[in-house]
Formats: structure tokens, sequence, C-alpha cells
């Protein structure tokens, strides 16, 4: 820095220790809800310090749910997070690096024309054309399927650009060699282009795993069937779900668990994650 | 568009890579916005098919737009939208050049911010629908005390902060990134030069930094307000439902709403093509600046 301001510096560790407790304080509040007993809820402000109940009120959720509300356990909503998340992630990855390699490496008619369809699909998000996908997907019968949750929504044009971008950068030579070498153009795709680009893989398959596991709209649409619910569409059943107050112990240990993976994700993968978050987005 | 200077040649295999990715897309992206464009100029049939769907030009679009509740729907949404995108940037842009201070700490308070990004936009509603709670809540108890009465069941403002705060506080994490990214980049050359010159902190940031963040500043407005509107169904779903009395319903939720729960197609697929020229407005924004950043 220019000069070293000790009081400045002072000041700005204050703010961004404040910044990062509000940052946090949601959640902090989600995980202390979560230890108490139902009974703290009733009366009067909700505390600040553990309680004793963490145990039972996650083992419930996790084993029970809210079954008289129509509400599965939450393990069950969380496989199904899960298979979804990883089938949109691995399928958006295959497709997408595929096409990338057909635009860059071949010259055929249409191209460019593919090239815009794939494009297209940046301006049409889930959200401004509910009904006719869901008659669409209702028409294919695959409605509370695994396939319904996933494959509607593995088109992405950002992965297929990215992986464009890095294929342009791949130098001319390594083609070049692999084809005096006789290698086809699948054999070089799985052996030289594959290895290649695994960094990218890796850092857009965080970045889609948390889109994945977040997906909202989409699985409340489509499923009706409470063994196909996954949890982050679950909470909103269990909050709204019945007469009463929602049942809040119950609810942020779900909450938690429903945050838990892709925040570990982020924590575990987080130069992954940062580096898949700018370039997609470039 | 290029490819590489030299080509693999084959009749069939480039229709074969390409074809998974733009068989779904046809299916399930193009196929049904053309089924909303074709829906939103046709007055539906009945059930039975007595009376069949009828073309009737642009009266969907007529009707929405002299609806009340559509025009309050707009409003809404605007007022939502520039919401959630100043106080998430504002508050990222603080962070990010606090954090760009620091050398020991910064990536500590990196690891500390980020990972809000990671929690869907309908839980980070309902976090803070319990936090506002107004019977158990703690900031209607904090608020009590300083003599107002929090109330988002009833009060439509009350309500319109608590999903503004609720949308903005995930996105803090990735506007913080970029920006952080943007001041890293800045030459420290400058910055010294100015400061020999004996400009001082504010005057430095306000005449060098701001000005040449101002393209990631774009970018960001760009992204958060197609953030803000299209992504934040969860958050409005989950908590206040469009309530109390319409003040929350911003257009993505009315659109749900309208076709999904009154299931009245024709308005619905009219107030989707709305939608899609949004969507596309701003996408051709979006790509025309990156055009332009890479031509420098």
């Amino acid at each position: 820095m220019v000069e070293n301001n000790r009081w400045g510096n002072f000041f700005a560790h204050v703010i961004l220790i404040l910044g990062v407790a509000i940052v946090v304080f949601p959640v902090y509040v989600a995980i202390i809800a979560s230890t108490h007993p139902p009974g703290t809820f009733v009366r009067g402000v909700m505390p600040l310090w553990p309680g004793t109940h963490a145990w039972e009120n996650y083992t419930t959720a996790i084993t029970e749910g809210r079954s008289r509300a129509g509400t599965p356990p939450i393990g069950g909503m969380m496989w199904n997070s899960f298979i979804m998340a990883m089938a949109i992630t691995i399928g958006k990855l295959s497709i997408s690096i595929l096409s990338a390699f057909a635009i860059v490496y071949f010259r055929f008619p249409f191209r460019i024309f593919f090239f815009w369809i794939i494009f297209l699909t940046l301006m049409l998000p889930v959200e401004v054309r509910i009904v006719p996908t869901f008659q669409v997907v209702a028409d294919f019968g695959m409605l509370n399927s695994f396939a319904g949750l996933s494959i509607p929504l593995i088109a992405s044009a950002t992965a297929t650009f990215l992986f464009r971008q890095f294929f342009m950068t791949v130098p001319e030579e390594l083609m070049e060699a692999a084809r005096v070498d006789g290698a086809g153009p699948m054999k070089f795709f799985k052996d030289i282009l594959l290895p290649l680009s695994i960094t990218n893989i890796a850092a857009l398959f965080v970045i889609m795993f948390i889109y994945g596991w977040n997906q909202y709209l989409w699985p409340l649409l489509i499923t009706t069937d409470p063994d196909y619910y996954t949890i982050v569409m679950g909470i909103q059943r269990m909050v709204t779900g019945g007469d009463s107050e929602p049942l809040w112990h119950l609810v942020m240990a779900t909450v938690v668990l429903a945050a838990l993976p892709p925040v570990l994700v982020i924590l575990f993968m987080q130069r992954l994650f940062v580096k898949g978050l700018t370039e997609t987005e470039k | 568009m290029q490819t590489k200077r030299m080509t693999f040649s084959s009749k069939w295999l480039p229709y074969a890579l390409l074809a998974p990715q733009v068989i779904i897309t046809l299916i399930f992206f193009i196929w049904p916005s053309f089924q909303a464009l074709r829906q939103s100029v046709y007055r539906q049939g009945d059930a039975f098919g007595i009376r069949p769907p009828r073309f009737v030009w642009f009266e969907n679009f007529q009707a929405l737009f002299a609806d009340p509740l559509y025009l309050n729907s707009l409003q809404v949404t605007a007022v939502f939208a520039i919401g959630t995108t100043l106080l998430s940037m504002s508050v990222a842009l603080l962070f990010a050049v606090m954090v760009n201070r620091m050398i020991r700490s910064r990536d500590s308070y990196t690891t500390f911010l980020v990972w809000p990004y990671a929690i869907a936009p309908a839980i980070a509603g309902v976090l803070w629908w319990f936090i506002f709670n107004p019977s158990i809540g703690i900031l209607p108890y904090m608020l009590d005390m300083v003599g107002y009465d929090w109330n988002h069941r009833r009060d439509g403002n009350d309500a319109m902060i608590m999903v503004i705060i609720a949308a903005a506080w995930r996105q803090i994490s990735y506007n913080f990134l970029f920006f952080l990214a943007g001041l890293a980049a800045i030459p420290h050359s400058l910055i010294e030069a100015a400061a020999i010159d004996g400009a001082g902190r504010f005057k430095r940031f306000w005449t060098i930094v701001f000005p040449l963040l101002s393209p990631i500043t774009f970018f960001l407005l760009v992204i958060n307000i197609v953030y803000a509107m299209f992504d934040t169904f969860g958050v409005i779903h989950a908590t206040t439902e469009g309530g109390p009395s319409q003040a929350t319903n911003i257009l993505v939720y009315k659109v749900y709403r309208d076709g999904f729960v009154n299931l009245n197609i024709g308005s619905s697929a009219a107030q989707s093509v709305v939608l899609m020229s949004i969507v596309i407005i701003l996408t051709v924004i979006q790509f025309r600046y990156i055009e332009r950043r890479v031509n420098y």
C-alpha cells in the first residue's frame, strides 16, 4: 500500500469482521435453532445459544421428517437431490464438451447454425417458458422421474462456450502430430483433449453441482410424488404444509442439511470454484 | 467463427457429436418457447373441445397491459431488482476494497465471504424469514426496542425489505469475488503516482480505482438484474408467496401463479413472451459489452 495507515487498517478490520458476522449470522441462527426443543419457539424471542436437542432433532428430521404433513424424511430427499445434481452436472459436462469438440475441430455445413441454436438456450431460462416446458415433459411421461428432473436442464451454452474457448488455445501441433501418427478424431479427443481439459472440467463441475443441487422451480413443477422430492423444494413443503406455525426446530435442521453439501463443496474446492465462476460468466 | 486451421474430416461424426445437445435444446428449449409464442396469440378453448382455441392477435397482451395487477407486478419487480442489485453490489464493493488492503488475512476473509453463494435462493429466503419472524424472530425483537413494529405479514414495505435482503445476501459473495479480481488487476503504479501528486485515499478511490472498475461494475449490474428478475423465484415462493396484497408479486412468480394455479394459459404465455424479450435484451447488452472489451 502507498502509505501504511495503522488506524485505516484497524478500521478496515472492524468493518470486515462486522461484515463477516452479518453474512454468517443467518446460518448461525439456523444452526442454533436446530438444537432446541420445539417448545422454545412457542414462547418469546428465539435463543442465541445452543440448546440440548441437536441429536434428537437431526435424527427425527433425517429418518421421519414431517410425515403427517406429507413431507418425506430428509434422508431420502437428500439422496434425490444428490442424484439430480450429479445427473445434471455429468450430463451438462458431457454433452457440452462433445459439442465444443465438433464445433472447433470439424468444418461441416450448418456449423454456425448449430452454434446459434446452442447460444439461444442462454436467452430461454425455465422461468420464462414454464407452462409449455411442463407440457412437453408431461407429454413424454417424464413427470416424477429422475430423467424429468435432470434431462431438460442439461443443455448448456456457457459450458459449451468455455470448452470452445479452451480448445481454441490448444496448440495446433498437437492435432497435427496426432494425425501424422494416424489417430482418428475420437482417439485424439479421448487421449489428448480430455486429459488437457481436466482442470476446466473440474472447475465447471463445482459450479454445476451447486447449480443442480439448488434447483427449485423445476422440481417443484414436475414432482408430485414425495418419493421424488428434492430437499431444497421440500423445505417449502415443510414451511407451508400444515395449518400451524412451522415446526422451526425441524425446518432449521433441514435447512442446515440442505445447505451443507454445496457449502462444503465451495469450502474445499474454493480455488476451482473461483476459477469456474469467473470463467463461465465471461 | 473460427475452427482450427487443420480439421478432421468426417461426414457424420460432427453431427453425432452435436446431436445430444441440439436435440435437448430443440425439445426442451426451442419448442416450448415457440409454444409460448403461439399460445400468447390464442384464447384457449375449454377442456371439452366444444369451444376451440381462437386466434385473437394481441388481445392477450392488451389485456395484460391493461391489468392493474400486472402493472403492479412490473413495478414491484423493478423495485425488487434495483434494491437487490444496489444492496448486494455496494456491500460487495465495500468488502472487496477492504479485503484488497489486507495481505495476510486476505484469504481467510475471502473464505468467510464466498460460501453464501452455495445457498439456494429458496433457503436464503427461509433463513431471513425466520430471522424476521414477527413473533419469535430476533430482528423484530430488536426493532421493537427502537419502537418499530415489524410485520411483513401485514406491511408490504416490510415484506419487500425482507425479500430484498434475502436475495441480496447470497449474491454478495458473487459480486465480491468479481470486484476483488478487478481491484487486484489495477496497476499499483497508477495509485502510487496519484499518491505522490497528493491525492488522498478517498480521492484516489473515486478518481482512479472506481473508473477503472467500471467495466466490471457494468457487467455485474447486468448479471445482478438478471439474477434478481429470474433466479429469485424461490425467495418469493418459499416465504411471502407474493403477498401481502401483491406487494412482493414479482413477474416470474406471477407467471407461475397464473399458469399453474389460476390456469390462465393465454395470459401466462403472454407474460412468458414479455419475460423472454427482457432476457433477450439483457443478454444482447451483456454480449455487446463483452465484445467491446475484447477489442480494446
